[in-house]
């Protein structure tokens, strides 16, 4: 085994736990794969065992999920091979990878929502009976087993439109154990789950450990990973460069491999005297998602927004900018009401909205760099009625410049960009119409570390000069070190409004929980 | 959810029914009835042919034309050699209408060529060959053998063949779409492709196969359009593809893939039938066959699009609780 | 706002210049239309005359004004299938307008408002409901045609007034015809609204994203709204053009239109997906299927064996580059 450059051979370090367990279930041996410019994954060498719950951590783009789809078939490897209970084998497509009792519950929930609970376990590998023909019979007692099994009550029946997000994640798992699975892959599968529906895939996990199952989980979530799993294996830039023992590691080595250097993460917190009241939100109600929504937004202030996923922080940030109407409730702007009916209306008043969903709702992937950031200003870059191009340049230039955008120029596509630069992109956007409130919404998802960092210095920046931010964000360490007040939403209300002084990680989540005590933090 | 939406279909085309019966009694009687799903036939079986492809979120604009130039093959070959067994003409015409059907899939699959721009273009050379092949002028009645003619005709236990023809085709399709690995494929490709792919479905070969389905069932649709009007010539159903996706649209199936079901398609179908046949009944002016129609298919979308809305995540206690 | 961190680190505008012109979409069509021209001057002595080539406009100018209309629908993601039955509708119109007796100045605004409002309904129900157009759109063709059935029956409106012979059938200059530099008025205005102002950029984003289209606060149903009345109107000048150039209207009138127009917008290089493509690709796919109609005529090809043509021409355009590229992709792998 020859090593390259820095990278350990992830087989070299697990050789301790082999000694010690049985043979490996699966094994890859220099697993390689390249896409047009990139190369996502670099002679890869993974060992799973059964009864072993195998930690994958990685900063975003590091290859986690590449390994993912080859392991259940959906991309092929160039090189490498991969040997399930030690004999070689080629995995064709998703299908021969399930055959072969290989299941992933992937990171974005691949379901279908028009289909039945039963048919979404079943698809692609049905039972069949005589001819060919489905043997629904046996599909639904079987799938009625299953839930049994992971003690879920859900209608088979059931379409996926109608479930809530949690559950379509159990029928994901569901689906994983529905074949004899020998390895089960989960790829960030609680990056979507509230805290009570975490606790229950935990539950899962170790009933499936017990089981004998070996289990690849994907998470860069480090206190459930310091919380479930055995062995861990870190991925930086499509190669494997460190694995062991969790219980032989800490947070911080773990970071360090993760980012290739000791990252002292310091939120560049800026003070700012809170000014005058600028943007506020009286009894603000929608009939199914939120009610009684009031608060008052001050120059000069980031007002942080926390809560479980799901309590309704984001489609209040919809109601704000305009793109659902509340039904009832007033928003004000410097005192004096405003009407905001669509989005155009809200950046004409100066509030403007970095949404969560970026690549679906922040950057037009196929434009390039310019003309994303120009699309809401483009009647401030005419002559005349007509676009000027000089002038467009200029003014992408001006933001993509004061972002520190990495890019190779400003006609290059938005979907060739990394997602932290994409990000700039979308805060570049809407700087250059100049408003007055700014909107973040997870403004730090799935962006790395240098991007992250870039991020909130760039928001000590902006209240600085005298804007207005409203942040909603589920990572704590963000919110404490970035807001000046926070409120916290439990269930579509204000459960609770926090200032910076005497701000502490348990009374946030003690009061987006409902518990008293509260021991996520 | 989707049963109920057949049944309240179902219930609407009845009470149609009724109404015309009210004024016209003949319109109910049994005979008349038989007449009007029998002439409904070809459009019925087009329909299911055209939602398997909808269900892959595909569309397919040259089924008239695989019609009409199957159509031109089978008559120019019936009447060159009236000798030929009629069932072998039937599995030739199919088999003609496969190849034609194969050709859209592989442009899907093979090339990646959205399927309305294929079927676009094949729609305009189909169709031209069918004038090749006829060299322009029409292949009629006294030139095809009597047995070609007779088939749509003949009766068995009281129903024309025609009517039996699309009976068991809306039996085979009910069981595909239900019964089969293919026939789910069908709608998981479509409703989400992406997912289909993790789920080991292969989406391209599923659109190719509904592709070959819908141009087999055209091709035997076209030796039935030719036997039934004892003609055959460029212009054979002319237009049709369009009578053909309305009846999938009003019958529920979805354009944007994944949705739909038989009866819905069949329903679809027997409900133009219905308001073709019914308005020279209740003396209004055919004329105002389009008109309705149009209203139809507007009034459809229109319900549906209600009914499918998103709703929101439900987060207040009291909403998730009603 | 103080920009006092002014272009920390510039980032070039464009790398390489524009992409090459020999890749160009655009450029193949030229190339099939020179070839086209080609074989016709050589197949055919008739064919290099002024004013049978004047002749030849007529059979496509019509059809490429709705096009022009219906690339920025298609471009924004959305389909209009109606345009056919919206001549007929607005014929329909015109015809019930003059045998009422108006004059031609009349005749215009009706043609012209008839296609606004159906295109407005058009819009008006896609925007309303969120309604693929697709669907939409073959709903009010059944709709609008069957409206001018009901009008027209199997009649004939023939009594046009003199004066409205003028737009199908009068010369502006010398070959030059009305419908002709119509046509090339339009082709210019559209390509300035499409590629010169911010309504053309909107086009552009709402077909590549429509979602991160309104949270930019792009009026997106607005716009959607105002490109089904405009591919609307452009339908009621084919139909005022069409009607006093054939002048009779008949419920059939313009029948299969719409086929011809969205392959002339496919042919012209517009992604029938939305979010790409020009005015010059339709202008020039438009001239393409006018030579190729043209040539054939001239030869005595029947019009449906041209269709074969303009069929395969589709596929083969599209399919071409797609197989060639793999061709490429694999000879440079190995």
């Amino acid at each position: 085994m020859t090593k390259i450059g820095t990278s350990l051979s992830a087989r070299e370090m697990s050789e301790p736990m082999a000694a010690t367990e049985s043979p490996p279930v699966l094994e890859t041996i220099g697993i390689s794969k390249a896409f047009p410019g990139v190369k996502a994954l670099e002679a890869i060498d993974l060992k799973l065992y059964p009864g072993v719950v195998t930690a994958l951590v990685g900063e975003n783009g590091a290859g986690k999920s590449t390994l993912v789809k080859i392991l259940t078939g959906v991309y092929a490897p160039d090189a490498g091979r991969i040997l399930l209970n030690g004999t070689e084998i080629v995995i064709r497509d998703a299908q021969a990878a399930f055959h072969q009792g290989i299941t992933a519950t992937h990171q974005e929930t691949v379901l279908f929502d028009d289909l039945t609970v039963t048919e979404n376990i079943f698809i692609g590998h049905q039972i069949t009976g005589r001819f060919g023909m489905l043997d629904w019979k046996a599909m639904r007692a079987r799938v009625k087993t299953i839930l049994a099994e992971l003690e879920v009550e859900l209608d088979p029946d059931m379409r996926l439109r109608d479930l809530a997000i949690a559950q379509k994640h159990l029928v994901a798992i569901a689906r994983a154990l529905s074949v004899d699975a020998k390895i089960v892959i989960m790829d960030e599968p609680t990056a979507a789950l509230s805290y009570k529906e975490v606790e229950e895939l935990y539950t899962i996990v170790a009933k499936l450990k017990r089981e004998g199952k070996a289990i690849l989980f994907i998470s860069h979530k480090f206190e459930e990973i310091f919380r479930i799993a055995d062995t861990y294996v870190v991925f930086r830039d499509g190669r494997a460069v460190g694995a062991g023992v969790v219980s032989e590691v800490t947070p911080a080595k773990l970071i360090a491999l993760m980012v290739g250097r000791t990252v002292d993460h310091v939120f560049p917190k800026v003070q700012v005297p809170r000014g005058e009241s600028v943007f506020a939100a009286e009894g603000l109600s929608h009939p199914t998602e939120f009610a009684d929504i009031s608060f008052n937004l001050h120059r000069g202030e980031i007002l942080g927004f926390y809560g479980l996923v799901g309590s309704g922080r984001t489609e209040v940030m919809h109601a704000l900018f305009g793109i659902t109407a509340p039904s009832t409730g007033v928003l004000k702007l410097d005192g004096k009401p405003i009407r905001v009916s669509r989005p155009a209306d809200a950046v004409a008043a100066g509030i403007v909205y970095v949404p969560e969903e970026r690549q679906r709702q922040g950057v037009v992937l196929a434009l390039p760099v310019f003309q994303n950031i120009t699309l809401p200003s483009l009647d401030r870059i005419t002559r005349g009625g007509f676009l000027d191009l000089a002038r467009e340049f200029d003014l992408a230039r001006r933001y993509a410049g004061r972002l520190d955008l990495r890019a190779a120029s400003l006609s290059q596509e938005v979907g060739t960009l990394s997602g932290g630069n994409q990000q700039k992109v979308v805060i570049g956007k809407w700087l250059a119409t100049e408003p007055r409130v700014i909107i973040l919404d997870e403004p730090t998802k799935g962006i790395d570390v240098g991007s992250k960092a870039a991020v909130h210095a760039f928001m000590g920046e902006l209240v600085a000069q005298g804007l207005a931010v409203i942040m909603v964000s589920s990572e704590l360490p963000e919110i404490l070190g970035m807001s000046d007040r926070v409120i916290v939403m439990r269930e579509g209300r204000i459960a609770g409004v926090f200032e910076r002084a005497g701000l502490t990680a348990e009374s946030l989540v003690a009061a987006a929980t409902g518990n008293v005590a509260a021991e996520a933090a | 959810m989707r049963w109920n939406r057949d049944l309240l279909f179902a219930a609407i085309v009845i009470v149609i029914v009724a109404g015309v019966g009210l004024i016209r009694p003949s319109f109910v009687w049994p005979r008349n009835l038989i007449g009007l799903f029998n002439d409904t036939s070809i459009l019925m079986m087009l329909a299911l042919a055209q939602t398997a492809v909808i269900l892959t979120k595909c569309i397919d604009l040259s089924v008239a034309a695989n019609i009409a130039l199957t159509g031109v093959l089978v008559s120019i070959v019936n009447a060159a050699h009236p000798e030929l067994p009629i069932p072998l003409l039937m599995l030739l015409a199919a088999g003609i209408g496969l190849l034609l059907g194969a050709f859209n899939g592989a442009m899907v699959w093979l090339v990646g060529i959205p399927s309305i721009v294929v079927t676009l273009g094949t729609l305009s050379i189909y169709r031209g060959l069918a004038f090749r092949a006829s060299g322009g002028t029409s292949i009629v009645g006294h030139q095809m053998s009597p047995a070609f003619i007779a088939v749509p005709r003949a009766e068995l236990l009281g129903l024309p063949m025609m009517s039996w023809f699309a009976m068991l085709l809306i039996a085979v399709f009910a069981f595909m779409l239900r019964g089969t690995r293919t026939g789910r494929a069908f709608y998981a490709a479509g409703g989400n492709p992406t997912a289909a792919v993790y789920s080991g479905i292969n989406v391209g070969r599923t659109q190719f196969i509904a592709f070959c389905t819908a141009g087999a069932v055209a091709g035997f649709c076209g030796y039935l359009w030719a036997s039934r009007f004892s003609i055959a010539n460029v212009d054979m159903a002319s237009g049709f593809e369009l009578d053909v996706i309305a009846s999938c649209v009003i019958g529920g199936v979805s354009i944007s893939g994944g949705i739909g079901t038989v009866a819905g398609a069949v329903l679809g179908a027997i409900f133009f039938g219905v308001v073709r046949n019914a308005l020279p009944v209740i003396y209004v002016s055919p004329f105002w066959q389009l008109a309705i129609s149009g209203v139809a298919i507007l009034g459809a979308v229109i319900i549906n699009a209600g009914r499918e809305r998103q709703t929101g995540r439900l987060i207040l206690k009291e909403a998730a609780a009603s | 706002m103080t920009d006092n961190r002014l272009a920390a680190r510039l980032i070039p505008d464009r790398i390489g210049g524009r992409s090459a012109w020999w890749k160009r979409w655009e450029t193949i069509l030229i190339g099939v239309a020179v070839g086209m021209f080609l074989f016709n001057s050589l197949a055919s002595p008739f064919f290099l005359n002024p004013w049978n080539l004047s002749d030849a406009t007529f059979n496509f100018t019509e059809k490429a004004i709705i096009a022009f209309a219906m690339a920025l629908l298609i471009i924004a993601g959305e389909i209009d299938l109606s345009v056919a039955s919206i001549i007929a509708i607005a014929s329909t119109a015109m015809g019930a307008a003059a045998s009422a007796g108006v004059g031609p100045a009349v005749l215009v605004v009706v043609g012209l408002a008839v296609g606004l409002v159906a295109g407005a309904f058009n819009g008006f129900i896609v925007t309303r409901f969120q309604i693929p157009s697709i669907v939409v759109t073959i709903g009010t063709m059944s709709l609008f045609r069957g409206i001018a059935y009901v009008v027209l029956g199997d009649q004939v409106y023939r009594s046009y007034p003199p004066g409205f012979a003028y737009f199908g059938q009068g010369y502006v200059w010398w070959v030059i015809s009305f419908e002709f530099a119509l046509f090339l008025v339009l082709a210019a205005v559209f390509a300035v609204v499409l590629h010169l102002t911010v309504f053309g950029r909107q086009i552009y984003a709402i077909g590549n994203n429509p979602v991160a289209s309104q949270f930019s606060g792009v009026r997106v149903n607005r716009v959607r709204f105002i490109l089904f009345m405009l591919t609307g109107l452009t339908s009621g000048i084919a139909a005022i053009l069409l009607t006093s150039r054939i002048g009779s209207t008949r419920p059939t009138i313009a029948t299969g239109f719409e086929l011809e127009v969205v392959t002339m917008v496919v042919l012209g290089g517009v992604n029938i997906l939305g979010g790409s493509g020009t005015i010059a690709g339709v202008l020039i796919a438009a001239f393409v299927m006018g030579l190729v109609t043209f040539g054939f005529g001239l030869l005595n090809v029947p019009g449906i064996v041209m269709s074969i043509f303009i069929g395969s021409l589709l596929i083969a355009v599209i399919a071409l580059p797609i197989v060639a590229g793999r061709i490429v992709a694999q000879w440079r792998a190995t």
